[in-house]
């Protein structure tokens, strides 16, 4: 096969202005915190990054304090036209500053520049911006002309889109008047503590937003703080369990955004080579670390061996390595565990009868890879068909007719998102109603704005982020 | 013909649960005994059981794809007609309704005409909800992106356990006009209205499955609809505060939506917001690309 060679373009480390250290923000100030260091490494090379000051729960105490004074002192009552000055400086600030954030996203995550670059990053900004709008308009938010603040909003987001999700919590929780604690993951701190550093430079009021890196105990210190008005989400549905479980019966609203498996359609009479395109985007795009992924991909029987065709030429063209090239399409593994678990779910595809396929890539001789995968003849009652791998792995399962489709589709406990791949315009449309899940993308895959809700139905979490739909998640109505 | 008057025995009714658009006696054989206000022996009521919970579920799941595919039109009309069949029958649920709840009879009478037009308000709902909270997303990109509320599934209700007939019809009319099905705990002291009202039910186009009625008790069957893997939502009003805390617990388990609702029974003769419906539905957002 003919590879296109290209000489190297990495993106310069040093944009990112790494620190050696970095630290808890509470209360407007960067403060030491009293739990335990960590060091967060470059998934891609296993070099440290930087050390990591870590929240302890009296630190989470102080943090929930300082949102509490902010909330009831200056932002809970500061008119919305005032608030959203704030929030739209963030949304430049991080436009202004875009190069370093993307950079420091790869370097920290593991993810191909060109994905933090293009997407991550200006979407964050995006988020920032829409949501400014809204702060003093919130009359008009559907929830009639009393709706209130929650008061003080307690976050917890993954590691996959570190920035982005950071901004689908913050964003619409300023917005509504909400002050924040969040706490990013533990393998992915860094670009939430440069938000830190803007919301300075934005001036915003100390406690409106307070940032607490550490693992998942602080997480949990966090969510079960009894003074927290409000709890959001993003990560496992496992996790999503505990959490709802933990805050039954208090005050607590809380919203979550969860796992999935998402079925990707794909019929006879689709534009197969359009249709190769998203489904590479839809399960390969940030190494398949996407809950919408599209990680079942449902083939109509009669096109099956022509788009596994396609699919493994298309697939066997991407390009693995270092996340700062700006040829990447495959970056790093985000962490040792998680690609220990993709390892592990995909032997069970091999031990439970599937075919595998894998990109003959090769490996960098360090980092977490792991390359992109597909299984062929793949059952429903496999592993790889039911649990979310959250990697570069393909599930492929074949239907006959529409109704097939749908049944198989929809047979997981979740339901965050689908794709359907069709020319038949009247199909798409029956499909789109009959998919038990939150976002359908018909002819394409992996899309996101502001002004779109997001979030899943089932085990999939509750409650949407963006669009009016998400600002109910932050306001009493 | 003074004497042959006298002679007319009534024909009492024998009270069972509804289910899949049956009257079926309990599985488990279980009836218990309900009384008047004062205490004056009024029926046996069937007292339901996890099997009937079960039961009841199959049938909600088997009815939804139905119920939520039926057009908003539809729906809106089987609701109404719900309404058209109650008022005709106004005088029976009044009676029932004064006996149950030891009211009078002129504020049965009330409250039963309250029931009727909450039914006419939810009527009303099923084809303007979607165009309330939906949208059209004006997304940066050549896509074509819109918002519409889907309804979540099968509802479990435990309806409140003092308004035996219009704190049932506010908790279930808004489950079914967002088009999910129902499956209803009555009042477990107050239950012979929720069957009455399955009999309008029964005779007003609603589809079987659609709405089941289980009477009996909150706290035993509570828990099986919380922890029920095929039940999206629960409405936990019927239960009492510290049931509601371990409910919603239970419900964690497959991530139910679980209502927000007040402590004590709410005055369920105020107007409704769409509160209710909001929660039985999940936005769907669909993404198309756009070109020539």
């Amino acid at each position: 096969m003919n590879m296109w060679e290209y000489a190297p373009a990495p993106e310069s480390r040093d944009i990112a202005n790494l620190k050696p250290a970095y630290r808890p923000f509470i209360g407007g100030e960067f403060t030491d915190g009293s739990g335990e260091p960590l060091k967060t490494i470059n998934p891609a090379t296993e070099e440290v990054l930087a050390e990591v000051s870590t929240a302890s729960a009296s630190d989470v105490d102080k943090a929930v304090r300082a949102a509490r004074r902010a909330y009831d002192k200056v932002w809970g009552k500061m008119p919305g036209a005032e608030r959203a000055k704030y929030i739209f400086r963030i949304a430049r600030l991080i436009q202004e500053r875009a190069r370093e954030l993307a950079v420091l996203e790869t370097l920290d995550n593991g993810k191909p520049i060109k994905e933090s670059r293009d997407a991550d990053v200006p979407t964050a900004a995006a988020h920032f911006f829409y949501h400014a709008g809204w702060a003093d308009k919130l009359d008009y938010a559907g929830l009639g002309p009393h709706a209130r603040p929650l008061g003080v909003a307690a976050q917890v987001i993954p590691w996959n889109f570190p920035l982005l999700m950071l901004a689908w919590k913050i964003a619409p929780a300023l917005a509504t008047g909400n002050t924040v604690v969040l706490k990013p993951a533990e393998t992915t701190p860094l670009t939430a503590l440069v938000f830190a550093e803007i919301c300075r430079q934005a001036e915003l009021p100390p406690g409106v937003v307070n940032i607490l890196p550490g693992a998942g105990d602080i997480g949990a210190e966090l969510v079960n703080h009894p003074d927290v008005d409000k709890i959001a989400f993003t990560g496992s549905t496992e996790v999503g369990k505990l959490i709802q479980r933990s805050v039954a019966g208090t005050h607590k609203r809380l919203t979550l955004e969860l796992g999935g498996k998402a079925a990707n359609v794909v019929f006879d009479d689709a534009p197969l080579d359009q249709a190769v395109d998203g489904i590479v985007n839809g399960i390969f795009y940030n190494q398949g670390h996407v809950c919408c992924a599209g990680s079942r991909l449902l083939a109509q029987e009669s096109v099956v061996d022509e788009l596994l065709e396609k699919l493994r030429y298309r697939v066997s063209t991407l390009r693995l390595g270092d996340p700062l090239d700006k040829n990447t399409d495959i970056g790093a593994i985000n962490s040792a565990e998680q690609l220990a678990k993709i390892r592990e779910l995909t032997e069970s595809g091999e031990s439970e009868g599937a075919r595998r396929w894998t990109s003959p890539c090769p490996l960098p001789d360090r980092g977490f890879f792991f390359a992109p995968t597909v299984f062929s003849g793949v059952e429903q009652s496999m592993r790889i068909a039911r649990e979310e791998i959250f990697g570069p792995v393909l599930s492929v399962l074949t239907f006959r007719t529409p109704d097939e489709a749908v049944a198989k589709a929809n047979n997981t406990p979740y339901g965050l998102s689908a794709g359907v791949w069709t020319e038949k315009g009247s199909r798409i449309l029956w499909m789109a109603g009959k998919l038990r899940a939150g976002v359908v993308w018909a002819n394409t895959f992996n899309r996101f704005d502001p002004a779109a809700p997001f979030g899943g139905y089932r085990e999939s979490g509750f409650g949407r982020e963006g669009g009016r739909t998400g600002l109910e998640a932050y306001l009493d109505g | 013909m003074a004497e042959q008057r006298r002679a007319r025995v009534p024909v009492a009714k024998t009270y069972k649960l509804y289910v899949g658009g049956q009257f079926p006696r309990s599985e488990s054989g279980r009836s218990y005994p309900v009384s008047d206000a004062k205490g004056r022996f009024l029926a046996n009521a069937a007292h339901a059981s996890r099997k009937d919970v079960r039961d009841a579920v199959v049938a909600a799941r088997k009815a939804f794809p139905g119920w939520a595919g039926a057009t908003a039109y539809n729906r809106g009309q089987v609701l109404y007609r719900v309404a058209e069949m109650l008022e005709g029958r106004r005088e029976q649920f009044a009676a029932e309704v004064a006996a149950s709840e030891g009211i009078s009879g002129g504020k049965a009478q009330s409250v039963v005409d309250t029931a009727v037009d909450r039914w006419v308000w939810y009527a009303g709902w099923t084809d303007k909800i979607a165009t309330v909270l939906g949208a059209a997303n004006p997304v940066a990109g050549p896509y074509f992106s819109f918002t519409v509320p889907e309804p979540t599934g099968v509802v479990g209700v435990l309806a409140p356990q003092r308004s035996s007939l219009l704190g049932l019809v506010s908790v279930l009319a808004p489950a079914l006009a967002s088009g999910c099905t129902a499956v209803v705990v009555s009042s477990a002291q107050r239950p012979l209205p929720a069957i009455t009202l399955s009999e309008v039910l029964a005779t007003s186009d609603v589809p079987a499955g659609v709405v089941n009625v289980l009477t009996g008790r909150a706290d035993e069957l509570g828990p099986w609809l919380a922890s029920h893997g095929d039940v999206d939502a629960l409405d936990p009003t019927g239960a009492g505060a510290e049931a509601r805390t371990e409910l919603a617990r239970e419900a964690a388990g497959t991530v139910k939506r679980v209502l927000t609702v007040p402590a004590g029974e709410p005055d369920w003769t105020e107007r409704p917001d769409i509160a209710r419906l909001r929660r039985y539905l999940e936005p769907k957002t669909v993404w198309h690309p756009m070109g020539g």
